[in-house]
């Protein structure tokens, strides 16, 4: 038998429906790729009795014809999704041996649709990062390397977990959640699919937060089709997040194929600032001619607000973060440092708990909210996030869907000096894809090429609100002859 | 607007975080040049701009009032550092 | 006016006070859970996972809290606002498992109202409120099983709180008693909370200044938190501003500051100094849209206001005769109300309310009894009534029915067949008898003649003890004057 793991989830499904292999062979080639590259450090926990039980009861399933749309397909899961009885940390010290006694909406959709839990997927600390070096559990390691180097890249963050997975076929698929950037770089840096949905398209509950007017969950995935299955599964209102949409959930693997003639796809001029990495520029230019070719109609627009996203998001979602941690004090579930009294106890807890990314977002957060700064700061970031959702109600007036590059860079070494010194650096890795978190939009990071060097970089697509459809189409046709 | 050591020690305690004596001065001016950068928003012309505090147009829906949890008292001690006789327990809290 | 002055040998002062009052909403479930807001269940078994701050857990606003918290607005003739916002209230505590409180900050759902107390010399005075939010409560702390642990108890997180701020229109304790014994009975009417200080459904914080007498400026305030019955808070008060006084006749300054009030001493303390103040870092709680209402849900809801006890009240004195005083105390609670309105229904209402108010309440608190277990029904003491102002029995009759009626619940109607108790009305039979005392006291007719007039009294006594009670008192008293002239 052919190297399961290489199939995609639609492969995969096909000939689970056919019986040409069994969920429980499909599960155990999964988990033997997981075993066999331990050394990524993608997984923090392997659950693979839970997943071959899960697949046995898929292969009855599929016997008896009640098989849901991902049944018997092993999923990788990011470990900031609760999952019941299941450790969940958020690669964060601070929760030691914590297993959630409830089931995030998300996960609970996946497994009720049939999927399985190969393990939980490693990320950055409570998300906070760009290059899946602040876990707890160490930094992943990124499958590609650069042509002449042996050196450890980062796999990108903070879902850097679940895009390596995906690359080194350990997961059919994997969730990943992304608040500044955290789906689609990461996605971008191992040359795999991953989108972040609109904003309240998922339902966050039972998802640690990191900065809720931001987060969303979506799917990594090994390419659109994948990406379009898992979000069908994954997507839809829950009551039990407040912020969740009451939108009707389109089918979004009817969008793939479509033709784009007459699509008009923007170009925003401040994604291309000077001094852009030329490799960069080329793979957008690319991607504009191979959409054009297909009848798109490219249209000039501007984002003359895109320079500022980056110091906005840098105050909200800190500040939203220094109070979504505020729970992380030891008393209830966790990590608990003694100290004589409760105050001792608190600082003990989370001094120890917390490593310094997350420390360091946490004060910030705390100062901008804090008495005399509030207007100073946030309210000021606030504003400035109101006119960067209106560039993009303008844009749209004028095209359909954005095309963009991902990020500024390819994946870099592990350890990179002028990050680790200057978390700026690290921040600004993020530049083209805070912007989408800030006005609430969906976009997605497509494996469009690779450098000089060999190492993938991607392409992302940026749709309306609630209109992943066209994102999906689109991508749909970048990517067409490419596999 | 720089901040002070005075500053870094207050949002420390209110963050409840420790920073050594020794790492003060590292974190205070870490803290300078965060601010310092984001600070560019001042550039950004806000006036008469209201503050965006969510994406989602829609107003928020309300949850009947019916009883759908509780009774559950081993789960949610179940991850607790310490527990006893079905309270969470901590160091005397001194008022 | 009745606002209390103090005078000192060095001056007059004013007393500056506002009052904070959490009330927990009545609803079946918590404000952003599904968990149980019962009273009194084992530890930690009224808690849904967001209860406890677990990661993850989103809060959702329960329809029930809004509805309450737009009743409440509504029973204060205050300001309903169709668009408000969450906030969180950021700070550590042992029994706030979020590490930040969901509050309303900025733009609450209730705006300006106002609600008109009655004080003990009969005059009416307003008093301001500033506001009123919903908020979720936090859990409980109890310090004194171990000596050297805390106990957390988390079901009372997340119960629904309404949190009334009143402008500082109080000049007096009293102000402030009638205040909060005023505003009880409103929420009770509503049905909004149980208004219960003592177990903790309702309590208040005391905010108080003092200023020279005269003088429009606003001194630095105190805050006395939780205290918790009416009695304290006017205690507190007073303590309070008499404190301020001998702090600022010493030429010291008044610290703005939250103090402790002891019920044992009636004093107040600084509470621990904390190590840094307070920085709530309020924000716009990111887990919940803003809450927006239209005008028909409002419509809805006052179509569904009881009567409050003003207009009660009102009605009381001006169509069923009561007085102000009387019609007060009957609308303080509802259900004394509508058990008044039963009652006096077809009947003498100021009679009623004198009935219900004397024997009745002192029966009631004799048998230490609450009314809804009242041995006398409302259509008895109505009955009851009736017979007197008939002249069926008299009044001291009717006392010996309603002793008879409180023992066996009976229809006083009923007892007064059974045991032959009608007056005597027939002025034959009462003559006869009037004239048989008259022959028989000779030396009392003397005196009487004679100018001793207030021997009436005796007289009026002998007739009513040879009828056995039943001879009406009026039809006798006109027959003696006739007789003795």
């Amino acid at each position: 038998m052919s190297d399961l793991t290489k199939l995609t989830i639609a492969e995969a499904r096909e000939g689970l429906k056919k019986k040409e292999f069994s969920s429980v062979e499909l599960t155990k080639a999964y988990i033997e790729k997981m075993e066999a590259n331990r050394k990524l450090n993608a997984f923090v926990l392997e659950t693979p009795e839970i997943a071959l039980a899960q697949a046995k009861i898929s292969d009855e399933k599929y016997a008896k014809g009640t098989n849901g749309i991902l049944e018997g397909i092993p999923l990788g899961i990011k470990d900031l999704f609760c999952t019941k009885g299941i450790r969940t940390t958020a690669c964060s010290h601070i929760l030691d041996g914590f297993e959630p006694q409830y089931e995030s909406t998300v996960t609970g959709k996946l497994l009720e649709a049939g999927a399985s839990i190969l393990g939980k997927l490693n990320l950055d600390e409570f998300a906070m990062g760009g290059s899946n070096e602040t876990s707890y559990y160490g930094p992943v390691i990124n499958p590609h390397k650069a042509k002449d180097s042996d050196a450890d890249l980062v796999a990108g963050g903070s879902s850097g977990g679940s895009a390596a997975a995906v690359a080194a076929d350990m997961c059919a698929g994997a969730t990943g959640t992304d608040t500044g950037g955290s789906i689609r770089q990461p996605a971008a840096f191992c040359g795999v699919t991953g989108i972040k949905p609109t904003y309240g398209r998922c339902s966050r509950y039972g998802i640690i937060a990191f900065a809720s007017s931001l987060d969303q969950a979506g799917p990594i995935a090994k390419d659109v089709r994948d990406c379009a299955i898992m979000l069908n599964a994954m997507a839809g209102y829950d009551p039990k997040d407040s912020t969740s949409a009451k939108i009707a959930v389109p089918d979004f693997e009817s969008f793939l194929g479509q033709n784009i003639k007459g699509l008009k796809v923007g170009i925003p001029a401040e994604y291309r600032p000077d001094g852009l990495n030329a490799e960069i520029s080329k793979l957008w230019d690319d991607g504009i001619a191979k959409l054009k070719e297909q009848g798109a109609e490219i249209v000039d627009i501007s984002l003359p607000h895109t320079k500022y996203a980056l110091a906005a998001y840098y105050i909200i979602a800190p500040a939203e973060a220094s109070s979504n941690l505020a729970r992380y004090d030891g008393l209830r579930y966790g990590l608990r440092v003694p100290g004589e009294h409760l105050d001792n106890m608190y600082i003990n807890s989370r001094t120890e708990g917390f490593g310094k990314e997350v420390k360091r977002r946490i004060m910030i957060g705390t100062y901008v909210l804090s008495a005399g700064y509030y207007d100073a700061y946030y309210l000021k970031a606030q504003k400035v996030r109101r006119l960067i959702r209106e560039d993009f109600i303008k844009a749209f007036e004028k095209c359909d869907v954005i095309l963009t590059p991902t990020a500024p860079v390819a994946a870099f070494p592990i350890g990179d000096k002028s990050m680790q010194e200057n978390p700026i650096n690290m921040w600004l890795n993020d530049v083209f894809t805070v912007s989408v978190n800030l006005a609430g939009l969906p976009g997605m990071s497509l494996p469009f090429g690779v450098n000089a060097q060999g190492l993938p970089l991607g392409l992302q697509l940026i749709g309306k609100a609630f209109d992943e459809g066209t994102i999906f189409k689109t991508a749909s046709a970048l990517m067409t002859e490419k596999k | 607007m720089a901040i002070d050591n005075e500053t870094v020690k207050r949002v420390a305690f209110l963050s409840r975080l420790k920073i050594e004596d020794d790492k003060l001065e590292e974190t205070k001016e870490e803290f300078n040049k965060i601010l310092n950068w984001v600070e560019q928003l001042n550039e950004v012309n806000t006036d008469g701009v209201e503050p965006l505090i969510s994406v989602n147009d829609s107003n928020l829906l309300l949850r009947h009032d019916e009883v759908t949890e509780g009774n559950q008292a081993d789960a949610v001690l179940k991850n607790a550092p310490q527990a006893q006789y079905g309270y969470f327990t901590v160091p005397k809290v001194v008022e | 006016m009745t606002g209390m002055i103090i005078e000192t040998e060095k001056g007059k002062w004013e007393i500056i006070c506002g009052l904070e009052i959490h009330c927990q909403i009545i609803s079946n479930s918590k404000i952003f859970s599904g968990a149980s807001t019962h009273y009194g269940s084992d530890a930690n078994e009224n808690v849904a996972f967001i209860d406890a701050g677990m990661p993850g857990m989103l809060p959702s606003l329960n329809e029930r809290c809004v509805y309450q918290a737009v009743k409440t607005g509504l029973g204060l003739n205050a300001q309903i606002n169709k668009y408000s916002e969450f906030s969180r209230k950021n700070y550590f505590y042992a029994d706030l498992p979020q590490g930040y409180q969901i509050t309303q900050f900025r733009y609450p759902i209730v705006g300006e109202g106002k609600v008109t107390v009655d004080l003990s010399d009969g005059t009416a005075k307003e008093i301001g409120i500033e506001r009123m939010h919903i908020e979720q409560d936090a859990g409980k702390s109890i310090h004194d099983m171990a000596p050297d642990k805390s106990f957390i108890d988390l079901n009372r997180a997340g119960v629904g709180l309404m949190e009334i701020v009143t402008k500082p229109d109080f000049r007096a304790p009293e102000e402030a008693g009638a205040f909060l014994r005023k505003l009880r009975s409103i929420l009770r009417y509503l049905g909004t909370c149980d208004g219960n200080m003592d177990e903790g459904s309702m309590r208040c914080d005391v905010n108080v200044s003092v200023r020279p007498l005269g003088s429009n400026e606003f001194r630095t305030r105190c805050e006395m938190k939780n205290v918790n019955s009416v009695k304290f808070v006017m205690t507190a008060i007073e303590n309070e501003a008499r404190r301020h006084i001998e702090v600022y006749e010493n030429g010291g300054e008044i610290a703005q500051e939250t103090r402790q009030f002891d019920p044992s001493t009636g004093k107040t303390k600084a509470m621990r100094k904390k190590e840094f103040a307070h920085d709530y870092r309020y924000f716009p709680e990111p887990d919940l849209l803003p809450l927006v209402l239209d005008d028909d849900y409002i419509a809805r809801i006052k179509a569904d206001m009881p009567e409050l006890p003003d207009a009660k009240k009102s009605r009381f004195v001006n169509e069923l005769g009561l007085t102000a005083y009387d019609a007060e105390v009957i609308c303080e609670n509802k259900e004394t109300a509508d058990f008044f309105e039963k009652a006096a229904k077809g009947h003498d209402a100021k009679k009623v309310a004198n009935w219900l108010m004397g024997d009745f309440f002192g029966m009631l608190n004799e048998k230490k009894v609450e009314l809804k277990d009242s041995p006398v029904s409302a259509e008895n003491l109505g009955k009851l009534v009736e017979l007197v102002t008939s002249n069926v029995i008299n009044g001291k009759t009717a006392k010996d029915v309603f002793a008879i009626m409180a023992d066996t619940g009976a229809d006083p109607e009923k007892i007064v067949e059974e045991k032959g108790l009608k007056q005597v009305t027939d002025t034959g039979a009462i003559e006869a008898i009037v004239d048989e005392v008259i022959a028989s006291s000779p030396d009392n007719v003397a005196a009487y003649k004679g100018g001793k007039t207030n021997l009436i009294g005796w007289f009026v006594g002998q007739v009513m003890k040879k009828s056995q009670g039943k001879a009406n008192p009026g039809v006798v008293n006109n027959l003696l004057k006739q007789k003795l002239g």
